[in-house]
């Protein structure tokens, strides 16, 4: 615990407050909440990747029992209801915009991926609409499906205003600098690597809860989201016409989202429609299929590398060539996540004089893909850490003495990337050395020797990265193609027996916000945690806000936060001069203790607040009554949280296994407020790591089915996955907020695959293989092993 | 799920009296439910067998005879069959999760003869008897193909008896995401013969590898293995192991039970 703070405050390793009720059950998720005469949707989706609706008949189904409507894609369209926006586009390599195609929240005449929402059946239960679904007749006229993304741009256009399958087509950088990098090089590396796609996964599924109040022609819409002011912008002014102020979008206890329940749905859209129609609450909760199928997906990226060295092993030139599959339709992030959240990670933490990328985004008949825990750095930082790998055996380097040869030196900040990004602070060295030491670097080859003395192969693979996360500054991201602002709000009410509300436009669906915000509150007024309460997630509650996403909870929220505990700091002190009857400037406020200096006067805030609420001896003349203040924070600059993380791996060379045996990773995530929860929160992005390096694959067959459905084909790290972790931090301060914190909630997930499949390569590099795909399955490391055995026998 | 009857079942004699009407017999429902839960079957009465007394374990001399209704987690648990067979205990032991291993039950895994459930290989491994509402049915006699067997329409297994042998071993090679057997080799030793029985790799359920079994019998030692080989073309392919790696996992599975012996 620093010097100075409270017991309660920033840097102790609290117990989550939140835990009691997750832990007992005591949640109360929309799928817990019921309102009086509530119906139920069951939706009919899609069997089909790609076709043209030549009819639904419903007349059978309308008759069932208990059913109350059913409602069409042409019932929508009728009603003029709108789709879910893309929330931020790009301006293509040739000057002309993103290629937008509507996306209806009832597929109307065509259905683009198996999932797509075509019909939705209301009835009084969930049973009797199931039932009713089933006597739905859809025919449909069925199209070539688009599943393979190398091919996808050849293949059958899915949409009439997205020529060639291809949405966006995003450069960033300088090509003829990079091309001439590549041309004078002593050594060029190549790469070509696949991010393979991931289903997402949050414990609780999607679910919505819509009802509409005819006395003041007001909705409410209970909704599993991790930002619930979007989803009420979006809802209301973009797709249902509802005026803001009768939309209220609540998000209670969320189970998850990592980035999948950032984005607006037609589900929710469909449950708020129906429901004025209707005159009755509509309720949805997707199962595990439905989770599967039409939840946002993430990653799918082709990425072809080259990187330039000149004659002492440094970097001087990166091109990237990256197809991105968006899927079906552009969900609200899909655009910005493999080019603005991904073309300017490409330098890492490397100084590399040119580097130049281009993304293509292209249309397939899947389900639509977006941001996923780390949301294109992971995808960016991935090529970076392999290509660093292939390059430093190439030249035959230590791939640990050739990053730190090629990194930004500490003395360099701030440091201007060539692809837009200028780092405020940061020191790669010393996270690299910790970990080196952690993990015993130096003991590695006589730990290879052994595992070889008992028939296995042991690798060690590291991956130094860099993140960006609290994406900012506005007026920035504006220029860049946002259609949302990415500042913070926050509201601190005092009460006025002291106790304090915090109000905040983040959302918290398992990061410990309750915990971390609260002690950030009861650091700086000197009180306990458990005089403060953390409010979110309910737009009628809190103040406009972005929601929780990108690792911005903290250093955006947060610093929201802190400004407006600031400002009531500042107007308590002036309330303590009054009731003190002592200068302004005299005051001194410190360990939760307004004071005189030089007398012994002293008021605790319950005092102040008490005379603020109850201003019978009140400064008037200079104040309102009340202590409440809100603040607004938008970040001059994006945080920076770098690091490194070294893998070590044992392989069975007879079953293609991968054992991930030690782990140790050094992160620098500026000043940690709750070290229990970042260290949980860096867990929590190595086993994610994982199961993308080693088990998670989103396959589809060639007519576009999904094939891994469900856990029983769709791989899930456990816990029996992993090693201990060994977990350590160094500390740069971020220079640009006032608690110098970054971001911690997606690095483990960026910077593990890398790092993992670094090592499965090492493993293998002595019997001559040098390449390895995610995940790495027992089958398909086998196969390697068989291969290069018997090429070397082939010798 | 679709609407469905319930019956509990007071016997024996009761639920084959529902089955013989067109019941659909539930044990541990560990399949049964989620196959319904998913409309993928729509029994019209469900008949329950948790009332038919046939849940225990029994010492009889030269085997154990476990019911039916008997759960994988009593099983796994028992100090006889601990002490008996141990192979079977763990294999017990093993199966699915802690909750499937509470509501499973042996009968039920048997009798649906799922080609990646364990217990068919230690039935067939150990070379069994499988007793129904009517008959005893060896174990070489039992399993007839994938998901089918020579139970009859209106016949119920009711207990399963497994040898006391001298030595026996169970390796699984779990499929990575479900966890059921991609390849489970069941292996036992006794009276001077090697049995070998394989689940989760061929698309006609449980097998017995004669190849492996005279190899092990005249050498009880995993290098007695070496250049064994198993047919690919009778092995399942799928996302998570195409014909020719089951193939190979077949031959090192029996490997590893064998040194496990």
């Amino acid at each position: 615990m620093p010097e100075g703070t409270t017991k309660d405050g920033i840097g102790a390793a609290l117990r989550r407050k939140e835990d009691k009720k997750f832990l007992t059950g005591s949640g109360r998720y929309t799928a817990d909440i019921s309102r009086p005469g509530q119906l139920h949707v069951h939706f009919i989706r899609s069997d089909h990747a790609h076709a043209k609706i030549t009819s639904i008949k419903t007349d059978a189904a309308a008759k069932a029992d208990g059913v109350v409507a059913i409602y069409t894609g042409e019932d929508v369209a009728a009603d003029g209801i709108g789709g879910p926006i893309c929330g931020w586009v790009v301006t293509n390599r040739d000057g002309s915009p993103t290629n937008e195609p509507p996306h209806p929240i009832l597929a109307n005449g065509k259905v683009n991926y198996v999932g797509d929402h075509v019909v939705a059946v209301i009835a009084e239960s969930l049973q009797q609409a199931r039932d009713a679904a089933e006597l739905v007749d859809i025919s449909y006229e069925v199209l070539a499906p688009v599943v393979d993304l190398a091919s996808a741009a050849a293949s059958m256009q899915i949409h009439e205003n997205v020529p060639n399958n291809m949405y966006f087509d995003f450069e960033l950088g300088d090509e003829a600098a990079a091309e001439a990098a590549l041309a004078d090089a002593a050594t060029v590396v190549e790469l070509d690597v696949r991010n393979n796609r991931l289903v997402p996964n949050a414990l609780e599924p999607r679910a919505a809860l819509a009802e509409y109040d005819p006395v003041d022609e007001s909705y409410t819409l209970f909704t599993t989201s991790q930002n619930p002011h979007l989803t009420r912008l979006v809802i209301g002014a973009f797709m249902l016409s509802i005026p803001e102020s009768k939309l209220r979008v609540v998000a209670p206890d969320v189970g998850g989202g990592f980035g999948s329940k950032i984005y607006v749905y037609p589900e929710e859209a469909v449950c708020t429609w129906v429901s004025k129609k209707l005159q009755r609450p509509i309720k949805w909760t997707a199962d595990r299929s439905e989770s599967f199928l039409a939840d946002a997906h993430g990653r799918d990226h082709i990425n072809k590398v080259r990187m330039a060295l000149d004659a002492n092993n440094r970097i001087t030139g990166l091109r990237v060539d990256t197809l991105a599959n968006i899927g079906s339709y552009l969900s609200a992030f899909s655009v910005v996540t493999p080019t603005i959240l991904h073309a300017p990670l490409l330098s890492g933490c490397y100084e590399i004089p040119a580097i130049y990328t281009n993304v293509r985004g292209m249309a397939t008949t899947t389900a639509p893909v977006d941001a996923y825990r780390g949301a294109g750095r992971p995808e960016a930082t991935y090529l970076l850490e392999r290509v660093m790998d292939v390059a430093a055996r190439q030249v035959g380097m230590d791939p640990a003495e050739f990053r730190r040869m090629n990194f930004i030196p500490k003395d360099a900040f701030p440091y201007q990337t060539p692809v837009a990004l200028q780092y405020d602070i940061g020191d790669y060295e010393a996270p690299l050395d910790k970990a080196l030491d952690m993990i015993d670097y130096k003991g590695f080859e006589a730990r290879r020797a052994e595992a070889a003395s008992r028939g296995k192969y042991r690798g060690i693979g590291l991956s130094s990265y860099i993140e960006a996360c609290g994406i900012a500054p506005s007026a920035v991201a504006g220029a860049l193609g946002a259609r949302v602002g990415l500042y913070e709000s926050a509201t601190v009410r005092v009460d006025p027996t002291g106790t304090v509300n915090v109000m905040t436009g983040t959302h918290s669906h398992g990061q410990g916000h309750d915990t971390t915000f609260a002690q950030i509150v009861a650091d700086k007024l000197g009180i306990g945690v458990e005089q403060v309460e953390i409010i979110h997630g309910d737009s009628d509650k809190t103040p406009f806000g972005m929601g929780s996403y990108g690792s911005r909870s903290l250093a955006v929220g947060g610093s929201a936060i802190a400004k407006a505990v600031d400002k009531v700091i500042d107007k308590a002190k002036i309330i303590a001069a009054h009731l003190m009857e002592a200068a302004d400037s005299d005051v001194v406020f410190a360990d939760g203790k307004f004071t005189v200096a030089g007398t012994d006067k002293e008021k605790v805030l319950s005092d102040i607040s008490l005379a603020a609420y109850v201003p019978h001896n009140y400064p008037h003349d200079r104040l309102e009554p009340g202590l409440e203040e809100t603040a607004f924070y938008d970040p001059l600059n994006f945080t920076y949280p770098s690091g490194t993380h070294i893998a070590e791996v044992e392989i069975d060379p007879a079953t293609g296994v991968v054992q991930l045996v030690d782990w140790a990773c050094c992160d620098d995530f500026g000043n940690l407020i709750n070290p229990m929860i970042v260290e949980g929160q860096v867990h929590g992005g190595i086993a994610q790591g994982v199961g993308q390096a080693l088990l998670e694959n989103a396959a589809y067959d060639e007519t576009g089915q999904l094939i891994t459905a469900s856990y029983m084909d769709y791989c899930m790290p456990r816990a029996d996955d992993l090693p201990d972790f060994k977990v350590d931090y160094t500390v740069t301060a971020c220079t640009h907020n006032d608690l110098g914190v970054k971001g911690c909630g997606e690095a483990g997930a960026i910077a593990s695959p890398p790092a993992l499949i670094n090592a499965v390569i090492n493993a293998l590099t002595p019997i001559g293989v040098t390449d390895m795909s995610m995940p790495a399955s027992p089958e398909k490391v086998w196969r390697a092993i068989n291969d290069a055995t018997q090429a070397q026998a082939a010798e | 799920m679709y609407q469905t009857n319930y019956v509990k079942a007071a016997s024996t004699e009761d639920a084959v009296g529902h089955l013989a009407k067109g019941g659909q017999l539930l044990a541990g429902g560990m399949t049964l439910i989620p196959t319904m839960k998913q409309r993928l079957a729509s029994p019209e009465t469900v008949v329950d067998l948790a009332g038919c007394g046939l849940a225990g374990i029994e010492d009889a001399g030269d085997s154990i005879r476990i019911g039916a209704m008997t759960r994988h987690v009593d099983v796994a648990e028992s100090a006889l069959v601990q002490n008996a067979i141990p192979a079977l205990a763990a294999l017990a032991g093993g199966i699915g999760d802690r909750q499937v291993r509470n509501r499973g039950t042996i009968g039920g895994s048997v009798a649906n003869n799922d080609p990646s459930a364990c217990y068919p290989a230690a039935v067939l491994g150990l070379g069994g008897t499988v007793h129904t509402s009517t008959r005893d049915i060896a174990a070489d006699d039992f399993f007839t193909g994938m998901f089918e067997t020579a139970l009859d329409e209106d016949e119920m297994i009711t207990a399963v008896s497994f040898p006391k042998v001298a030595k026996a071993a169970y390796v699984k090679f779990p499929n990575p995401a479900s966890r059921y057997a991609m390849v489970g080799v069941f292996v036992a030793a006794g009276d001077g013969h090697v049995r070998v029985a394989v689940t989760g790799a061929s698309s006609d359920g449980v097998f017995r590898h004669d190849g492996m079994e005279s190899a092990l019998s005249a050498n009880f030692d995993a290098a007695a293995l070496d250049g064994a080989s198993v047919d690919v073309d009778d092995m399942i392919g799928d996302i998570h192991a195409a014909p020719d790696y089951r193939a190979h996992l077949v031959v090192e599975m029996t490997k590893r039970a064998v040194a496990a012996c």
